[in-house]
């Protein structure tokens, strides 16, 4: 019997744990390896450098502004799409006609849940292919051309969108309009979260806040939000993760990938261009390891801050 | 504010393209031009990404859910030495940057097609296994939590009838775990459908072997490097095309995805 169980765990176990090791953990091993060397990667010589490539990447001054750039993302994606959602999910919910129970959500708020959720199921590619035509530069895209007919903007002098470097409010503007994009798209999928939360919270504590004269705004501040610190800290720790991968969209959506003038260069951007377009393989792993601890510090950190106790109800 | 940019595209690919180009933003077209579509399913190789990314999600996704639920079932369910050990080394995977991977992984994937040419670069069973490889720390992560859940007493009596192992999980586990493998199907189908970066960086395309790429990595290289050349209302309606499958998808299995979206989150 026993003999039997070992034997089975070990035929379930071994392809996946196999495949899985191969593809996923072993190149993980590796990079930390390379970045150790000066290998180039189209070539067979690679000597060891020891810690010489992270000293460079802290001198490195592209590197630094990629850093800000990705700090940048790490701010304002959770900080935006989270008050947004909110913002909606709280319409949706308890934001409807005051009647009798006065805690309903607006007309047709089931379809709104199906609706706003979409972009999170397209892909990134097809959102960013799409904001392209979106952001078109030439009076054509869907903002300039209503700007211009307003008569909001300048039709010989559109917007340049994300071939704008010109700093707004101390950062490029191009970061700005691809936020714009991350927070269109997540904005949906957060709101249907905060929808399930808020509709767990007992619908009593609503009406005896009412009948105590509370105003919707003091509502949600005093009674929404304070009970779903739980779920705003999950989506936190969510939106970290799709703040520091904004590859695609910077790929997609600026001039040379991480342009104009590097202006939108982020950690990915810069580690691919290392990589497969300056052929420093050893320097392009070091910038990966230098990413991933990066990453673990700050979901540890962002574990530990949240971790408090739980409100019960 | 959400619907009327997907509106707008989906509309701009009846335009002509003249149409796109004089009226950008009015949605109604003079006339409904359909060939927009046959000419970026058969000119743009939309076609051909299409019938490449169905085949590699046939067989992705179906490993994907074997493999992930027969290892999940095995952390879940049987106590033995390095349990602990090897469920956090597939959780992992959750937090580690692929870009980081990148170098090593697209390395590895060359040397292997010396000894093994199908699983060389540009070829789908690689990419296949790659997928499957990628996509089971979640899946693991989901299905763990899901058989856990299951009640001890039903595979109890199935052992008294003398049941083995794995008649036990294939003939009772498994159709027991229907709703959670359907949650974490869909999910698998949406991730893989949209996957970029992975095929990107493993079908590094030469010139004029567009006909291997999957759909996403497709439609990028059309739209970044100007495969429609100036045809708008073609590169709409690929857009409309790429995006099509997965709405139906969603719409159809909404409940599932928004409830394994949200399991575990909140209260």
């Amino acid at each position: 019997m026993r003999h039997g169980v070992a034997r089975f765990v070990t035929g379930f176990l071994a392809l996946p744990l196999g495949l899985y090791l191969f593809y996923v953990v072993w190149p993980f091993v590796q990079a930390a390896g390379y970045s150790l060397t000066d290998w180039g990667g189209y070539s067979d010589t690679q000597n060891f450098v020891g810690l010489d490539n992270y000293v460079r990447l802290l001198s490195d001054e592209l590197i630094r502004k990629a850093f800000w750039h990705n700090v940048f993302f790490l701010i304002t994606v959770p900080l935006f799409t989270i008050a947004l959602a909110l913002f909606l999910a709280f319409l949706l919910n308890v934001g409807g006609r005051e009647d009798r129970a006065g805690i309903r959500g607006v007309f047709g708020s089931g379809i709104y849940k199906i609706i706003f959720f979409f972009p999170q199921v397209l892909s990134l590619v097809v959102i960013a292919v799409m904001w392209q035509q979106i952001y078109r530069s030439d009076g054509q895209g869907l903002i300039n051309g209503l700007m211009i007919k307003i008569g909001l903007v300048d039709a010989d002098n559109p917007i340049a969108f994300t071939s704008d470097p010109e700093p707004f409010l101390g950062v490029p503007a191009v970061l700005w309009w691809l936020l714009l994009i991350a927070v269109w798209s997540g904005a949906g999928f957060y709101m249907v979260l905060f929808s399930a939360a808020m509709q767990s919270i007992p619908k009593d504590i609503y009406e005896a806040a009412l009948l105590d004269g509370a105003s919707r705004f003091h509502t949600f501040f005093r009674i929404t939000l304070p009970l779903l610190r739980d779920t705003v800290s999950v989506a936190w720790v969510y939106l970290g993760f799709i703040a520091l991968d904004m590859y695609a969209l910077v790929f997609v959506m600026t001039p040379s990938q991480g342009g104009p003038n590097h202006a939108s260069e982020i950690f990915a951007s810069v580690l691919n261009f290392t990589a497969f377009q300056k052929g420093q393989f050893g320097y392009a792993c070091a910038m990966g390891v230098a990413l991933a601890i990066f990453t673990i510090l700050l979901a540890a950190a962002q574990l530990r801050i949240t971790r408090r106790e739980r409100i019960e109800y | 504010m959400v619907i009327y940019p997907l509106l707008w595209v989906v509309m701009s690919a009846l335009k002509t393209d003249s149409e796109v180009i004089r009226q950008p933003l009015s949605l109604i077209p003079a006339k409904l031009n359909w060939d927009n579509f046959a000419r970026a399913w058969g000119a743009g190789h939309l076609g051909s990404f299409f019938l490449n990314t169905v085949l590699v999600l046939a067989g992705s996704v179906t490993l994907t859910m074997l493999l992930g639920s027969m290892a999940a079932y095995a952390l879940a369910r049987y106590e033995f030495r390095g349990n602990r050990l090897i469920y956090y080394v597939f959780l992992s995977g959750l937090t580690l940057p692929v870009y980081l991977a990148a170098v090593p992984l697209f390395k590895g994937v060359y040397n292997t097609s010396v000894y093994l040419p199908m699983l060389g670069p540009n070829k789908h069973l690689m990419l296949i296994l790659v997928y499957v490889a990628w996509s089971l720390s979640f899946t693991v992560f989901f299905m763990h939590s899901f058989f856990r859940t299951l009640p001890n007493t039903i595979a109890e009596a199935a052992m008294v009838d003398g049941a083995s192992h794995s008649r036990l999980f294939f003939s009772v586990m498994l159709p027991m775990s229907k709703p959670g493998l359907i949650s974490i199907g869909i999910f698998n189908v949406l991730g893989q459908w949209n996957q970029w970066y992975l095929p990107t960086l493993l079908m590094q395309s030469v010139a004029g072997e567009e006909k291997n790429q999957v759909i996403a990595q497709g439609l990028i290289e059309l739209s970044v490097n100007q495969g429609y050349k100036s045809d708008w209302s073609g590169l709409f309606a690929g857009v409309t095309m790429a995006m099509l499958p997965v709405l139906v998808v969603y719409i159809i299995f909404q409940r599932q995805v928004q409830s394994g979206l949200t399991a575990g989150v909140g209260k």
